[in-house]
């Protein structure tokens, strides 16, 4: 009796004696629960790592295609062969980007979080001057990543792979915030022009797939415009995604905004606020502040999204990896290809989300 | 619906085919020539006909007339930009100038050469509707089927064509449908169905990425006329003619030995076809060589065969026996080999 005193001041045991095993049932359960992750995580840690090939093959042979792959030289008895990613790394990272150019692009991913740190940390020494090159930004990317003015110039129809994808997920967001302020406090406006507009544009937006604007910016628009008129492919897309995305953010900032109470309004121009006044220091930072949660969903709907452009011939990351799929050399290799195509999504969506997630924490000032 | 559908698109079509015509619609050839490369619509990738290589290299059948026109443009089989279209899209980006040409194994059909206004300009690959079975199945022809579960993608001809197939032979069959090329192969390969039926070109490209090939078979018996070619738009003659003898001329340059290897030398024939294809020769004595005709080098078609290779060149290093791919020429050989490939006297 007194033998059992001591185990019972074990955290850890009691937690695991109320929580796994406290009743008969809920033991068999967690018996099996912890069977089933046992069998599945090492299925696929051996698949993926273990078992799995990466540069040379079991025999130590350098893989070129697929025949060289453990998997095909003794089948069942060797997991993943990720040499289809190492050997096609480049056209995943920069599609068709020259390999000499490449640098470019790296200095691009490299300058991104500079741009963006300045956004996200408040608290930072120098934001200001990290929030002036936030906004050269996208004038420095562009003129690296597309070139001219001594730099030979590489067509966006070169851009490819987790290129495009961050292209047009990064600055289709960044792009859509601004606007879709602006259509959230039009859609909210007293005056019925402005009103109308916002209505009609976002309902609009709304009503029609992505794919549908896509394809419509991509193949009808040359259709209507002059001859030689020929905006860029990738800019084109660009447009359709920033106008999908802002309609969506609108909608969730207007959320925010309607779940302010009316006191606020009145209490700020009762201190004599303008309109502008009140909605830039009253309204907004307490509306965006209960919208991140649907802004941050939109945000990774739209990321997931950009990959439709397959349709209209941008070779974005999942598009490269289906032409990887389609090659002679590498068939059949599709579960290294899409499992490799989900982890960089889910790297991306999942970072979003906690960055979310860090936001809402620091701005949370009510008292509930 | 269906007729509402492709009202609508009819209209947006004429639309913009004639706001295209009313702004004076250049040639065709003065706007590639004056953007320096040619835009081609190809597959999103199709091994053998055309996908991108490790080192994102375009490269297949369809792809090489593409390099074809281009060396015979602009000398420079590598002056293309290639733009990848899905089925569903690759005629209205072919409409909208998106692009100048088509060669994505489109098949040729009444409905696409005059209702969706493309000018198809020839066949490049005579393909038709095939069945894969398994070798230890005991079948030697699409005859002795009956009762057999057959894998089928829904939505596609192939699928009338097999319903058509089995009724016209009176015997049935239990359908399987799947999706897509990937889910066939999977289904096919775990047994859920004793054959496995699309473009016979697609049963080789699917066979050749199978863990065991040697194990499965494409019967003798095609089913359907499935002819492969690039198109154009309609409108714009001089260009189709281009693209046209484009391709002619690796035909003809297989028809008469010549490669891409001896190319040079054979400019020393005394074979005089061989001559005027590779603009030794001068239309009668005005001077001029048979380039001038379709606004181009005299040398184009040597250029073609010099950067490109002929028809048989580009057939075997793409999807002949010797890949992994391991199509016969079948219907694909020269006329005079047993098979249908014919290209009009160059002359």
């Amino acid at each position: 009796m007194s033998s059992s005193i001591p185990f019972t001041h074990n955290k850890y045991y009691s937690w695991c004696r109320n929580n796994l095993f406290s009743s008969w049932i809920n033991g068999i359960i967690t018996i099996l629960s912890i069977y089933f992750i046992y069998e599945v995580s090492s299925f696929f840690l051996n698949w993926t790592i273990f078992e799995a090939d990466f540069v040379n093959n079991f025999r130590g042979e350098k893989i070129t295609d697929r025949t060289f792959c453990s998997k095909n030289i003794e089948p069942g008895q060797h997991g993943a062969c990720w040499a289809i990613i190492i050997v096609r790394f480049h056209q995943f990272i920069y599609g068709f980007y020259p390999v000499e150019e490449a640098w470019r692009v790296n200095l691009v991913y490299g300058l991104l979080p500079f741009a963006l740190v300045g956004i996200f940390f408040d608290n930072l020494p120098f934001r200001k001057y990290f929030i002036y090159f936030t906004f050269l930004f996208p004038f420095i990317g562009y003129f690296l990543l597309y070139g001219g003015a001594g730099l030979d110039v590489v067509g966006t129809s070169k851009w490819g792979g987790l290129l495009v994808t961050l292209f047009l997920g990064v600055t289709g967001i960044l792009l859509a915030f601004p606007l879709s302020i602006i259509l959230a406090l039009g859609r909210r406006s007293k005056m019925p022009v402005i009103k109308t507009i916002c209505v009609i544009f976002i309902e609009f937006i709304r009503g029609v797939p992505l794919i549908t604007l896509l394809f419509t910016a991509n193949v009808m628009l040359p259709l209507f415009l002059p001859e030689g008129v020929r905006p860029d492919n990738l800019l084109r897309a660009l447009v359709a995604v920033t106008l999908f995305q802002s309609a969506y953010m609108a909608e969730a900032i207007r959320g925010g905004l309607q779940a302010i109470p009316k006191g606020q309004l009145e209490a700020a121009q009762s201190l004599g606020l303008t309109y502008w006044q009140s909605t830039r220091k009253i309204i907004l930072p307490q509306a965006l502040k209960i919208s991140i949660p649907p802004i941050v969903n939109t945000c990774i709907g739209l990321f997931k999204d950009t990959s439709l452009v397959l349709i209209i011939g941008l070779f974005d990351l999942l598009g490269v990896g289906r032409a990887a799929v389609a090659d002679i050399d590498w068939a059949k290799l599709h579960y290294e290809v899409y499992v490799f195509i989900s982890l960089v999504f889910f790297i991306f969506c999942f970072g979003m989300s906690r960055y979310s997630l860090y936001l809402e924490k620091k701005l949370k000032t009510d008292n509930s | 619906m269906t007729k509402i559908k492709s009202l609508f698109i009819a209209l947006i079509l004429s639309l913009g085919v004639s706001s295209a015509f009313a702004d004076g619609h250049g040639s065709t050839l003065d706007l590639v020539k004056e953007r320096g490369k040619l835009m081609c619509g190809s597959n999103t990738g199709l091994a053998g006909f055309g996908a991108p290589n490790d080192a994102g290299v375009w490269e297949g059948i369809d792809v090489d007339v593409c390099r074809a026109v281009a060396a015979a443009v602009f000398g420079d089989a590598n002056a293309v930009e290639f733009v990848p279209t899905t089925s569903k899209v690759r005629f209205t980006v072919l409409q909208s100038g998106e692009i100048d040409m088509l060669s994505r194994n489109t098949t040729w059909t009444l409905q696409r050469d005059v209702e969706l206004g493309l000018e198809f300009v020839g066949v490049n690959y005579y393909d038709g509707q095939g069945f894969m079975v398994r070798k230890d199945l005991g079948v030697s022809s699409a005859t002795e089927l009956d009762g057999a579960s057959v894998c089928i993608q829904v939505g596609t001809t192939t699928e009338m064509n097999l319903a058509d197939y089995f009724k016209a032979n009176d015997m049935s069959y239990e359908p399987i449908p799947v999706e897509t090329n990937s889910e066939a192969d999977a289904a096919y390969l775990a047994g859920r169905c004793d054959i496995y039926t699309t473009d016979a070109s697609g049963l080789y490209a699917s066979r050749a990425g199978y863990p065991d090939p040697s194990a499965h078979m494409v019967l003798p018996e095609i089913i359907s006329k499935e002819p492969l070619g690039p198109s154009v738009r309609h409108g714009d003659s001089e260009w189709a003619d281009i693209v046209r003898w484009s391709l002619n001329a690796m035909i003809i340059a297989e028809e008469k030995g010549i490669t891409s290897d001896n190319v040079d030398e054979m400019k020393n024939s005394k074979d005089p076809e061989t001559l005027r294809l590779l603009g030794v020769s001068k239309v009668g004595d005005t001077g001029a060589g048979y380039g001038a005709w379709l606004g181009l080098d005299d040398d184009w078609a040597y250029n073609i065969i010099k950067q490109v290779g002929n028809y048989s060149e580009s057939f075997e290093k793409h999807i002949g026996v010797n890949t992994p791919i391991n199509i016969a020429r079948g219907l694909n050989a020269l006329y005079k080999d047993g098979g249908i490939l014919y290209a009009p006297p160059f002359r």
